[in-house]
């Protein structure tokens, strides 16, 4: 009898999370299907050129529904004037945004992770509440700020990729010394005692003990970063003046008007990721670290969730 | 022995002889200045004028006198304002119940029942994310547009109402809540789920006292992880309520964009702040209560 029911339970939980995966991806699916939807038939009707994906975006119709399959959106979007330079702006501040705020949160993070709790505690509140204040507020009181500062300094930038990139690293450091600083706490000072019971002196000991185990910390904490960075609409939104990142050029168009070349573009950059992950997957996979005595584990995945 | 060494006595034998006898690699406290200064300049200097600017007078258009007024501060407690603010912390609260709800089931069938296939389970949740934040919430209005399948053929019509953008909150941040769920069911002993139900307790029973209870914090803590967030959402509202249904941050970003009223912006920030100040600190009483009683 109770064996019954928990074999009930479990089928019911897996149904439900079946049902979960579904939702949480039925909208990634419309994306890519829909890259290869055609202009609405009327559409087309009234067109006479020979690329149907020429068509700008208030003139393809309804394109919520399928009008059947073209996959001439893909080159449309790679020879779109506004898309690409908008995602090269993209990817270019958030490697920047990833370096710069991995090395200040590396650095908080190892002074932090061994200070006197009395002492750390004001440095963890402005951390927590870099993390705690909503993005809208830090993007119009960074807004202010650029605006004041540029007036009164001639030195400072104007607003642009400098001023996006300055908003970013806020909330990324906090995020990349968290990570980095839950990795070195986790792994103990052993072998660092040891390294100095050998004769190492402290840098050798960073580079050659302490560096290399954070590393798996320090890359999610990059990839993370730069994730976020890339990802990221409402500062850059306040803080771009006339620089256009790809979340701005996205956002106007779904706010007015698009084409499947976007849903394209989109779709090859998921492609993109998602064999990255697999590669690094694998690579991680063949150089698992031993972190420990008899502990073998594989840096990574666990890590870059965040779950250590 | 190495308790004894930890003792504050010990800080005044000088550095060489303290590494002598008791290690305790320090990383030196100045490794922090640089975060500190950029912390001091560019997220406290942003704040500061913030507060300066809601307590400033607007004079025209763009320009401003600093002062200590306190208008725009009374002008968020008209009722209009206020209604913005009750809508946007109520549905964030129900986008957070809706999004627990959704999300503990998985993340205990995960933690539960899975083990081969743990880690792609988990890996699938964090895809999603790979996907731009607006291509997704956009995937989502085309799914919801009036002229698409759900609403032509199933007459479910509702992009550009609160259920629309109810949808958006529970979709986007549903992984982020997971995530930290799922690491305190992972640490949870099912053999005390056994024990539990070999003394007679019935399975729901067994759940709501032990389960439930040791991954309460978890609970919590996701809980306000997609709270935060959602109490400041933009893109959302602006999306799949197309202006019909505002949230403050909708509110603040226009006072910047179109209504030039950047006064009153910030005044409304700082008022958003307050709002979720409360939240925070009652989980950090909460929080710090949990942990004296040690659970």
């Amino acid at each position: 009898m109770r064996r019954r029911r928990r074999l009930t339970a479990k089928h019911g939980f897996t149904a439900w999370a079946v049902v979960v995966y579904a939702f949480l991806f039925l909208p990634i699916l419309v994306m890519a299907l829909f890259a290869f939807n055609k202009p609405s038939a009327a559409a087309l009707a009234g067109f006479h050129g020979s690329n149907i994906c020429s068509l700008p975006p208030d003139q393809i119709g309804n394109i919520t529904v399928w009008n059947g399959f073209t996959s001439c959106w893909f080159s449309a979007g790679l020879h779109d004037p506004t898309f690409i330079p908008a995602i090269v702006v993209s990817l270019q501040i958030a490697a920047e945004a990833a370096v710069i705020s991995t090395v200040l949160g590396l650095c908080a993070a190892l002074a932090l992770a061994r200070m006197k709790p009395r002492l750390r505690a004001p440095f963890d509140a402005l951390v927590y509440l870099t993390l705690v204040v909503p993005e809208i507020v830090i993007a119009v009181a960074s807004l202010i700020f650029f605006v004041q500062a540029r007036n009164n300094f001639h030195a400072f930038p104007s607003l642009g990729k400098a001023t996006i990139l300055i908003g970013q690293v806020v909330f990324n450091a906090s995020v990349a010394m968290l990570i980095i600083r839950a990795r070195f706490v986790g792994m103990g000072d052993t072998l660092e005692e040891a390294a100095y019971d050998l004769g190492s002196g402290p840098l050798a000991t960073f580079r050659q003990v302490t560096l290399p185990r954070l590393m798996p910390a320090i890359v999610a904490a990059a990839l993370l970063s730069f994730t976020f960075s890339f990802d990221d609409y409402v500062l850059p939104a306040f803080t771009n003046g006339t620089t256009n990142t790809w979340p701005i050029v996205l956002y106007s168009a779904v706010r007015f008007g698009l084409t499947p070349a976007v849903n394209a573009l989109a779709t090859i950059m998921l492609g993109v990721t998602l064999a990255a992950v697999v590669i690094t997957a694998v690579i991680l996979r063949r150089s698992r670290v031993r972190v420990g005595p008899g502990q073998v584990t594989a840096p990574g995945l666990d890590a870059a969730l965040g779950l250590r | 022995m190495a308790v004894a060494e930890k003792t504050p006595e010990v800080a005044a034998v000088p550095a060489a002889a303290r590494r002598k006898r008791s290690f305790r690699p320090r990383y030196p406290a100045w490794l922090t200045a640089p975060s500190l200064l950029y912390y001091t300049v560019f997220f406290l200097g942003p704040m500061a004028i913030l507060v300066a600017f809601s307590l400033a007078t607007q004079q025209g258009f763009g320009s401003l006198r600093y002062g200590f007024d306190t208008s725009q501060y009374r002008q968020i407690t008209s009722s209009l304002y206020l209604t913005i603010f009750e809508r946007t912390l109520l549905m964030a609260a129900v986008g957070t119940l809706l999004t627990i709800a959704v999300g503990y089931p998985v993340a205990y069938w995960m933690a539960r029942y899975l083990s081969t296939y743990k880690m792609l389970a988990l890996l699938l949740v964090v895809v999603p994310f790979w996907t731009s934040f607006l291509i997704r919430t956009y995937a989502l209005k085309i799914i919801l547009d009036p002229h698409g399948y759900l609403a032509q053929d199933l007459g479910i019509n509702v992009l550009y109402t609160k259920y629309a953008v109810g949808v958006g909150l529970v979709y986007n941040y549903l992984p982020l809540f997971i995530l930290p769920v799922f690491a305190s069911l992972e640490r949870m002993d099912w053999t005390l789920i056994e024990a539990a139900t070999d003394l007679g307790a019935r399975p729901f029973t067994a759940f709501r006292e032990i389960t439930l209870r040791l991954t309460l914090p978890g609970v919590v803590t996701g809980g306000l992880l997609v709270f935060i967030p959602m109490t400041g959402e933009y893109i959302i509202p602006n999306i799949l309520g197309g202006g019909n249904y505002e949230f403050v941050g909708n509110v603040i970003g226009d006072q910047f964009n179109q209504a030039q009223n950047q006064p009153f912006g910030s005044a409304l920030s700082i008022g958003l702040m307050a709002a979720l100040s409360v939240f925070v600190i009652a989980y950090i009483l909460v929080a710090t209560k949990e942990e004296q009683f040690g659970a």
